[in-house]
């Protein structure tokens, strides 16, 4: 009888009873079987705590992985496409996995916690491909997802707010660095890191500090204008800054049906994470041949006309269609209209002209707009505070 | 500058014969194996005192004709026996005798000849089409360049020429199991069981499973390569690893005996020797291997130096052996009821019927013993009475079907399995129990530790469709390249698979220099 | 008058199907029944008052929605119900629930293994991939390959370069996975048994092959190539029970004017200079027609009803040799309420899904041991159902219909024919094992109907009880379907066509052979085609 619901429902965040209490709007997703807001009380003021204030989101639901074991600096090394070991204890990087043909699996964040500690942050659930990566290593790797509960706090009084709460000197955290402290009795990680752009850290707890973190962050942040924000906010912060979403601007290799739809890591604009000075990771053959023979996509960054998102548009060169936009938004901060698209080749370069074909409704009539747009070569919003060291005050 | 242009792991044939091909080329080639004799599956080994027997393979049925020529193996000593009749023994005595296209005895009729002439017609006919493709480096599919549409047009044309019916026949049986084959063809049980047999060898598969057609005409590629019967090698097969030494040598080839090697080296992206368990280090420009697809990839070479995803794949290649080594040291000649004395030269089997293998198969799925085996036997010493004392004899047998890993464990099990294969074969030849001086049981574990063979597999790798073929061992890594620079295969893991064909080795020596990497 | 333009053997979906497209034509059919009652397989009967059997094939997914949609079933009283879901009962106690919802799904899978649950998707990716492949064919004829014709070469070109498209890796994994056991396919994801266990059912069923018999996973893909309004994969009910199907079926064929004529035991398919005329009854009834299309299995057809003076040698030989293999049984009972299974509350949605209580492989191979060797399996791999919580008309309110699919059951007991204590013994078997799982199920029982190969061969005219009219294996599939050279539907005999499940692309309730069948006759008449294409797939 006790099985009868126990798993039916969706699942809720450590957070969730303070996330459902700020909810006004009642407006909930799912994520990754988590019941997540979409927004808390409306999308664009959310948004702009993160530019201007502090903005706190629960990422909870992502995927964790802590590798440890001798081996676990070379299997990482062998498992993304960047160096692992330029990764000093204590710091994060950014990077992507890719199966043997060189196709994206995923990407997501390392921690290096200790020389022979790693935690993986990932996006989509990584538990198999992990798992057959270990072969011929030593090396154990555990799913602590429901182990770590976590809170991005992104904005310019984040810092502020966190070192209210004894994250004592946090300002003198540089980015991608780590600072570990203690909250009621219990471990708190910080890392600097984040999916917005701006300042912004990640706080990292056990399950059982969750309630307590956000009740002390909200009351200690209030002067400091600190708000909760959900999923669609970040989702404009993520594109006006320039960060890539598996499923969404990328199909994980390993989940691929149609043959061709996978993407390699030059195809999304992420050559830099490669790094061909390391011998061996999944990839490295067929990614070496596709530099040599040239790659079927570009990832390309448009600027596009108007202020229509150029949301599922098709973009055009001339009458002839090269490419489609995978994430798109009209951006309130730079004030600028950005689409992410999949340019076929030899199209798409920086500076290259071409048309999104956009089809948007207003009281129930379609209009389809033809919207001259211009690859631009980085992200429209860019905070020097994401940079500084120490961190500015707010 | 390297040691070696390449080489190769394991001095077995299809190492031998590949070494001695790139050195008649030109090459500076290096062939080492942990083993004190060349040979490896054709091998002869004192069991006991003054017993020798052939301790893996037994026959030699199906090595390829042309690689006897190439080295001249007879001239560096290899000696092979008569062609062999297969005798199927019948617990009433009256023996089935096949013979060539001709069966005698166990009540066949006229019906039943002409109907297995018909079937070896037709089997002949297939098996010459899997030989077009078995002397040719297995065809890429879609990424096929002219070699690999040379040899799919020879194989349209072979098709073609098969006519309608035949072709029609082809396509249907080709992916059946050797059960339906059998009754659709013949009335006779134990010629149904006795062709079975030979379906079944060497794999994990019972009559109904499907691929034991496939692995029929894989046998039956014999007629074409071999064309000499199933025969037996004068001094034991070990006799064959020494030729094929010995002409290696003759054309070059450095053959370095007990010592093993104990990783394949590789620096940044390629492969570029190996070391050996001697502390030492040989480089050369390519590593070939003839130990099979997992012993090389998940033992030599290791995990950690591939990509996942080749890991992944060699990890789910599949080797399980249902098959045993029988060696028996005889005081006298036995004593088979129903065969004279110079019929105890021939290949003898004793099989149930088709279902009864059946039945002997289910346990080993489980793990368990079987009660019922079959068996293929070798007297080998009455052509040859080199292999025993005077007046003496041994005999050994391929056993099936045998687990690989017992629940009960082999300490307990293998009194019992003796036991029961011995009492079984006492029903053929009363009194053979009282002529055993010396015996051996070597079970699927024990083939993997003398031999190397993951798993205990003969074929180094079971022969069905899926790892057959152009997906032989695994996608990534076919035509005897494998996915990792410098590295690659020309054991049976690798097209057209094991049978002691010599194939692989010479394919993959062909088709090392014809990709010209050793210049 | 007896005289039509073409005549179907068997009121069966196939057959129906096939004639309402002959009919829609404008021919004068004929649908010919054996039985009173028509639909063959796909039937529904008041066995016990006021419950309804669907006592043969018991649910519904491939039924091509082309077909469904095209003939107006709904309009004609079809409507087919998604139940979603199923579950594994465990001999510990525990179970393995299979969810419709993807999240769903996962966490119940990540309950018994997290890197399973995560596998899971390139499993459904992979196995999508395999039916995207063969979808494309379910509504078209098969091409010869050993033929030269332009229509031949041109669909074996098209055919082949789908194939082609995959890549090399792709396509040896392909190759791979249509020849491979379900058992080693399942390996190649999972690692927990009751997963695989539950999974590898689908590989089976119907089929006499065990889990670890090369060629299994192919079968597995069959029972995936379905959907419910475009959920792939997904299985449904019709309400009212099988029978359903072939009641709409039926008036879509009367609607166009076809008849169907019951009670019609065919004895003989009449030539006459090589040219079929009709047929003749076992009453001595002559029905006269220049096209005769059998929905009989193609043993039936070629061994049974037409004289073996009329076919060439080697379709005898064939017709001989295809193998259409008893390996099933069914049970089909009246519960007076329903079934309390140890570890699942009673109200979870699982119970309207598909249950089973082989928890692992080598329980399911050794059921398959025991068909090899002659007899039932003892410990049997069961595809349980209870429509009745899905569809109020199967029983009274409150009370349960059971429909029990057990896998295996030979066509004969150690070589002979089955006896009534055998089939008593059958559904002890069966009954017993359910018992163990389930506290209340031996008292609820008021009424059981048990279906051993026999019964279905005999009532259905299913050679040796095979619920596919031949086996899903590669040699007799496509164009080997029923055997090579008369994959399209044509007979051996002018005018003498195939449209059961013995043909392309098989059984499984699909009706894909009977509307195949209807456009090459219709091709061969010079007649405008009207059975429609499959969708074009995304």
């Amino acid at each position: 009888m006790s099985d009868f619901n126990r798993e039916a429902r969706l699942l809720t965040t450590p957070f969730h009873s303070r996330v459902a209490a700020m909810c006004d709007l009642n407006d909930w997703g799912n994520w990754m079987g988590y019941t997540t807001p979409n927004a808390y009380f409306d999308v664009e003021l959310e948004y702009f705590s993160v530019r201007s204030t502090t903005g706190v989101f629960d990422l909870s639901p992502m995927n964790k992985y802590r590798v440890t074991g001798p081996d676990a600096e070379r299997y990482l090394n062998r498992l993304i496409t960047r160096d692992v070991t330029k990764i000093g204890v204590n710091r994060v990087g950014y990077a992507i996995w890719c199966d043997d043909n060189g196709q994206v699996i995923d990407d997501g964040t390392i921690f290096r916690l200790g020389e022979e500690d790693y935690r993986i942050c990932s996006y989509q659930r990584a538990d198999d491909w992990l798992a057959w990566n270990t072969l011929g290593f030593d090396v154990s790797i555990e799913n602590e997802s429901d182990a770590v509960a976590g809170l991005a706090v992104q904005g310019p009084t984040s810092c502020t707010v966190l070192t209210l709460l004894g994250c004592t000197d946090l300002n003198q955290l540089k980015p991608f660095g780590i600072a570990h402290y203690t909250f009621e009795g219990r471990p708190l990680m910080v890392s600097r890191t984040g999916f917005t752009g701006d300042l912004g850290y990640e706080v990292w707890v056990p399950p059982e500090s969750a309630e307590a973190l956000w009740d002390q962050l909200f009351e200690l942040g209030r002067d400091y204008l600190i708000k909760p924000i959900g999923s669609h906010a970040l989702e404009l912060a993520r594109i006006e800054a320039g960060f890539l979403q598996a499923k969404v601007d990328f199909m994980p290799a390993e989940e691929i049906v149609r043959v061709g739809r996978s993407r390699s890591p030059f195809e999304l604009g992420l050559s830099w994470l490669v790094d061909f000075s390391k011998p061996l990771f999944n990839g490295r053959a067929a990614l070496l041949k596709e530099q040599a023979n040239g790659s079927r996509y570009r990832f390309a960054m448009l600027d596009v006309e108007g202020n229509k998102p150029a949301e599922h548009s098709f973009i055009l060169k001339g009458d002839k269609q090269v490419g489609t936009v995978t994430s798109a938004a009209w951006c309130p901060t730079a004030k600028a209209n950005i689409a992410y698209a999949q340019i076929e080749m030899p199209h798409g370069a920086v500076g290259d002209e071409l048309v999104a074909e956009i089809y948007y409704q207003r009281e129930l009539h379609w209009t389809r707009l033809l919207a001259p747009c211009k690859v631009i070569d980085a992200p429209i919003f860019k905070s020097p505070k994401r940079w500084q060291t120490p961190a500015p005050p707010h | 500058m390297t040691d070696y242009d390449a080489v190769i792991i394991g001095a077995g044939h299809n190492g031998l014969v590949c070494a001695s091909y790139l050195a008649k080329a030109g090459k500076k080639v290096l062939v080492v194996d942990g083993r004190s004799e060349p040979g490896g599956c054709a091998s002869t080994r004192e069991f006991t005192p003054g017993f020798r027997v052939s301790d893996c393979a037994q026959w030699l049925s199906q090595f390829d004709q042309s690689i006897i020529k190439d080295l001249d193996l007879k001239g560096a000593g290899l000696t092979t026996g008569k062609a062999k009749a297969t005798i199927s023994l019948q617990a009433d005595g009256n023996h089935l005798i096949l013979e060539g296209d001709s069966i005698t005895g166990a009540g066949v009729d006229s019906a039943d000849q002409a109907a297995y002439r018909d079937f070896k017609n037709m089997v002949r006919r297939f098996a010459k089409l899997m030989t077009t493709l078995y002397r040719s480096r297995p065809p890429k599919l879609v990424e096929q360049n002219w070699t690999d549409r040379l040899t799919l047009i020879k194989l349209g044309i072979g098709l073609k020429l098969l006519g309608r019916e035949y072709l029609r026949d082809l396509m249907r049986i080709v992916m059946i199991n050797i059960y339906d084959v059998m009754n659709e063809h013949f009335s006779n049980a134990a010629l149904k069981s006795a062709i079975a047999l030979d379906a079944v060898t060497g794999t994990n598969m019972g009559p109904r499973s499907p691929n034991t057609v496939f692995s029929y005409l894989h046998r039956a590629t014999g007629e074409h390569l071999g064309q000499s019967g199933t025969t037996q090698v004068m001094g034991g097969m070990g006799a064959l690893g020494r030729s094929l030494a010995a002409a290696a040598e003759r054309q070059g080839v450095t053959v370095q005996l007990g010592s093993a090697v104990s990783a394949i080296v590789k620096t940044e992206d390629r492969v570029t020797g190996v070391s050996l368990t001697s502390g030492e280090t040989i480089s050369a420009t390519l590593v070939i291997s003839s130990a099979d697809p997992t012993t090389t990839f998940r033992d030599l070479l290791g995990y950690d130096q591939m990509e996942a995803g080749m890991a992944k794949r060699v990890e789910h290649y599949r080797s399980r052996s249902g098959t045993a080594k029988l060696h028996l040291a005889l005081s006298a000649l036995p004593t088979f009821n129903g065969l004279s004395a110079s019929q105890l030269s021939e290949r003898l089997v004793i099989t149930p019927s088709m279902d009864g293998m059946e039945t002997a198969l289910n346990p080993m799925k489980y793990r368990e013993l079987s009660e019922l085996h079959t068996f293929d036997i070798s007297i080998a010493s009455v052509e040859d009475p080199s292999l025993a004392p005077s007046g003496q004899h041994v005999l050994t047998a391929i056993v099936h079907y045998v687990p690989y890993a017992p629940d009960i464990g082999w300490d307990a099990g293998k009194p019992k399995l003796l036991n029961h294969l011995l009492s079984q074969l006492e029903a053929y030849a009363p009194g053979i129990g009282a002529l055993v001086t010396a015996s051996e049981l070597v079970v699927p574990s024990e083939l993997e530790a003398s031999h190397g063979m993951t798993g205990g597999n003969w074929h180094h790798g079971e022969l069905s469709i899926d790892q057959a073929l152009m997906m032989r061992p695994f996608p990534g890594s076919t035509q005897y390249a494998t996915a990792v620079e410098g590295l690659y295969l020309c054991g049976a893991g690798a097209h057209p698979g094991g049978g002691l064909q010599g194939l692989p080795g010479r394919n993959a020596a062909k088709e090392i220099l014809r990709r010209g990497v050793l210049s | 008058m007896n005289q039509y333009d073409a005549i179907v053997i068997g009121a069966g979906h196939n057959g129906l199907t096939n004639g309402a497209y002959l009919a829609k034509a404008g021919l004068k059919v004929a649908v010919l029944e054996r039985n009173p009652y028509i639909g063959g397989a796909t039937v529904s009967r008041e066995l016990h008052k006021g419950w309804y059997y669907s006592n043969c094939s018991y649910v519904s997914s491939l039924l091509r929605p082309e077909i469904t949609r095209d003939l107006e079933l709904p309009r004609h009283g079809l409507q087919v119900v998604p139940f979603g879901g199923g579950a594994t009962f465990m001999r510990n106690g525990d179970y393995f629930g299979n969810y419709s919802d993807h999240d769903r799904h996962y966490r119940e899978i990540a309950r018994h293994s997290k890197r399973d649950a995560n596998a899971y998707d390139r499993y459904s990716a992979d196995t999508s991939l395999q039916t995207k492949l063969i979808r494309p064919y379910l509504l078209r004829t098969p091409p010869d390959p050993t033929s030269l014709k332009p229509r031949d070469l041109r669909d074996l070109l098209e055919f082949a370069r789908s194939f082609m498209a995959l890549g090399e890796e792709k396509l040896l994994d392909t190759i791979k996975f249509w020849t491979a056991s379900v058992g080693d396919y399942l390996n190649e994801y999972f690692e927990t048994d009751v997963i695989k266990a539950h999974m590898a059912g689908s590989g089976i069923i119907g089929t006499a092959l065990g889990v670890y018999s090369p060629g299994t996973a192919y079968v597995l893909l069959h029972h995936y190539m379905g959907d419910v309004d475009g959920n792939v994969g997904a299985w449904g009910f019709a309400r009212g029970g099988m029978g359903a199907i072939a009641n709409s079926l039926s008036k879509a064929l009367q609607s166009f004017g076809g008849e169907i004529i019951c009670d019609a035991n065919v004895d003989e398919i009449m030539v006459r200079g090589g040219r079929v005329t009709g047929v003749a009854l076992k009453d001595g009834t002559e029905y006269r027609a220049p096209i005769v299309v059998s929905n009989l299995d193609p043993k039936r057809t070629f061994l049974d009803i037409t004289n073996p003076s009329d076919l060439p040698k080697d379709v005898l030989k064939k017709a001989r040799n295809f193998k259409i293999r008893g390996s099933s049984g069914k049970l089909n009972i009246a519960l007076d309420g329903l079934p309390v299974f140890n570890g699942l509350d009673p109200r979870s949605r699982l119970m309207a899904g598909d249950l089973h209580f082989s928890d692992s492989l080598e329980r399911q191979e050794r059921a398959y041991d025991d068909w090899k060797a002659g007899t039932w399996s003892k410990d049997p791999y069961l595809d349980m159902m209870i429509p009745s919580l899905t569809d109020p008309t199967m029983a009274p309110p409150g009370k349960h219909m059971m429909s029990v699919f057990v896998q295996y059951a030979p066509p004969k007991i150690e070589g002979r024919e089955w006896t009534d204590e055998d089939k008593d013994g059958f559904e002890k078997s069966v009954i017993d094992q359910i018992s163990n799982y389930s506290p209340n199920f031996r008292d609820l029982i008021l009424h059981c109907e048990t279906r051993t190969p026999r019964e279905i061969e005999a009532e259905v005219g299913l050679t040796e009880g095979n619920i596919f009219m031949g086996e899903l294996t590669f040699d007799q599939l496509l164009f080997n379907r029923p055997f090579p050279g008369y994959a399209q539907y044509r007979g051996p005999i002018k005018g003498m066509y195939l449209c059961s499940s013995g043909t392309h692309p098989g059984g499984g309730v699909m009706a894909a052979p009977g509307a195949n069948a209807a456009r090459e006759i219709l091709a061969d008449l010079k007649r405008p085609n009207t059975v429609p294409g499959g969708y074009a797939d995304d």
